[in-house]
């Protein structure tokens, strides 16, 4: 396998999945990811004294559809929109053709009336591995957020 | 700064607890009273978990108001709590969230004091080579930071700075104390952690704690997905001071339910693709499915069926505030109950599905009554009472709120 490629294939799913986030298509974020996953929002000091609890968990896509469905019909938030800045993966090779991925992101948030915060940096720590049809998909996504705070609250996800 | 818009001493307050001005929420002379009144004042105030300092010389910081206070476990085995402020220059004493020694040292001066905070020894003390050091008189006993009275009640730590702070049990009343023990009632288990700042007024949060009549306006997550409504059994409990309150939904009861005809909440058919996270077992050996528990001022304990956690209120200033998030379970949680738990999870915290508006509405409120100084609130759902009620299509928890308020501000 050439390890360039498997390279500017990650980094691509990387920014299709953040791109589909910041441009409002929310609908298209639970297909990054198998249907059997872990998703889990935590922060660098819960993950380092090995806290299991995230402030968003799902270990199925189907949770994910579901969060995505409560954000359109159920949860009431003030309009916002993120900005993800992705840095470059770092990538190991794990057993059966699964990859390790750390990327470094951070997200600016726009409220409704235009004030822009840092809302979160932090590091995606992924798994991926590639699907029926060959398309590498998330196995599992532990958004660690170097911060313990957050602003307000989290409805749109990282 | 100009001057304040009223003089407290003689400020006006509407008859009865049914109105609330908006002043309460955006003046800065009433948020250093609350400091004194009430924070150092005597009420009884989370500080943290009883597992946080397990062992002799284990520490955690945290704060009561505005004050930073660090708990620690003394060498005899209990648990001592004092002000984080080194008697010498006021800097903080302990600089770390938590940690473990045999003492405190002041980094600024290296004044030492031990779990307890007694000042044990002050650096240079009788000079240099003859010269300088502290005059003859000095007495290291007549220094030291404030030193808080502290209960342990089902494995959290109250501290209070007053002694005319009633015993716990009697502060918080037998029924709610009844209502703490039934969900604490085994070794507790950190499984997470989060703060959550909010932009508004401490009282607006806890206020919301205490509304047993938006919960299931607000947050459309259950009545959407069709996982619960407000004809649902259960009710509220109020202390008799106000102090303390716990609010109850018991198990989903059968047959149609139109309470919600015509009403933004009041929409139908979507279903959750993945419900298995919305699975629930009746750990307490009861019907009770949700409980919701407060003491004044600033305690909140959760059950939303699994899901476990305390929540600590900080204020940061009069538009500003820090929830503190601890999530738990139980030491002997099977894997399954604690799998449970996890996915539950999703309900509450920042990103919770029937809390994450909780988070944004108090700011609502506070930019709402900017130019709101002559304006009240309207809190009469339910009438005009602060006690029990079989519904929660009331404020009566909100109002006791406000009689705990005024009673500690003599207002």
């Amino acid at each position: 396998m050439n390890g360039a490629n498997v390279l500017f294939e990650i980094a691509a799913m990387n920014a299709a999945c953040a791109a589909a986030i910041d441009a409002d298509r929310l609908e298209a974020w639970p297909g990054f990811f198998h249907e059997a996953c872990l998703y889990k929002i935590t922060t660098a000091d819960n993950f380092a004294k090995g806290y299991q609890a995230g402030i968003i968990y799902a270990d199925t896509r189907a949770m994910l559809d579901d969060r995505v469905a409560a954000l359109r019909q159920a949860n009431i938030y003030e309009r916002q929109r993120y900005r993800h800045i992705l840095g470059m993966p770092l990538i190991t090779a794990g057993p059966d053709g699964a990859m390790s991925v750390e990327t470094s992101f951070l997200v600016i948030r726009t409220m409704r009336e235009g004030q822009m915060d840092v809302f979160v940096a932090g590091v995606y720590l992924d798994k991926v591995r590639r699907d029926a049809a060959g398309a590498w998909r998330y196995a599992e996504r532990i958004v660690v957020c170097d911060s313990q705070r957050f602003d307000t609250l989290l409805a749109i996800p990282l | 700064m100009d001057q304040s818009v009223r003089d407290l001493s003689t400020g006006v307050w509407p008859a009865g607890l049914t109105r609330v001005p908006y002043w309460v929420y955006r003046d800065p002379e009433v948020a250093r009273d609350e400091q004194a009144r009430v924070f150092e004042g005597p009420a009884w105030h989370y500080l943290c978990l009883e597992i946080d300092v397990p062992d002799i010389g284990d520490y955690r910081a945290t704060t009561m108001g505005t004050m930073p206070v660090v708990v620690s476990r003394a060498e005899d085995g209990e648990i001592a709590a004092f002000e984080n402020r080194c008697a010498h220059r006021g800097a903080l004493i302990c600089l770390d969230d938590a940690g473990k020694g045999k003492d405190f040292h002041c980094v600024y001066h290296a004044w030492r004091y031990d779990l307890r905070g007694n000042l044990k020894s002050v650096a240079f003390r009788h000079g240099v080579n003859g010269k300088g050091g502290m005059p003859d008189d000095f007495k290291m006993e007549a220094h030291g930071p404030r030193k808080l009275r502290v209960t342990v009640e089902s494995g959290l730590v109250f501290g209070t700075l007053s002694d005319d702070a009633p015993a716990f049990e009697d502060y918080v009343g037998p029924e709610i104390m009844t209502r703490l023990r039934r969900v604490l009632h085994k070794k507790l288990e950190v499984i997470g952690r989060f703060t959550q700042p909010l932009p508004c007024n401490w009282k607006l949060y806890m206020e919301n704690v205490r509304d047993t009549y938006h919960a299931s306006l607000l947050h459309m997550f259950f009545t959407t997905f069709r996982i619960t409504r407000l004809s649902q059994g259960g009710g509220v409990m109020v202390s008799e001071n106000g102090i303390a309150h716990a609010s109850t939904t018991l198990a989903a009861a059968k047959g149609p339910d139109d309470s919600y005809a015509g009403m933004r909440a009041d929409n139908q058919g979507f279903q959750l693709t993945d419900p298995s996270f919305m699975t629930s077992v009746a750990e307490f050996n009861d019907d009770i499915q949700l409980q919701i528990l407060s003491i004044f001022p600033g305690f909140v304990l959760q059950q939303i069926h699994n899901a476990l956690a305390v929540r600590q209120i900080v204020p940061r200033g009069v538009d500003k505030m820090d929830l503190n998030w601890t999530y738990f379970g139980f030491a002997d949680d099977t894997p399954e109950l604690r799998a449970m738990r996890l996915k539950q999870c999703n309900l509450a915290g920042p990103a919770g599905f029937v809390s994450m508006e909780d988070g944004a509405v108090g700011g609502f409120v506070q930019r709402g009554i900017a130019a709101a100084e002559q304006e009240n609130s309207v809190i009469e759902m339910g009438g005009a009472g602060s006690g029990t009620s079989e519904t929660r299509a009331t404020e009566a928890s909100v109002r006791a709120f406000w009689k705990a308020w005024r009673a500690h501000m003599g207002l």
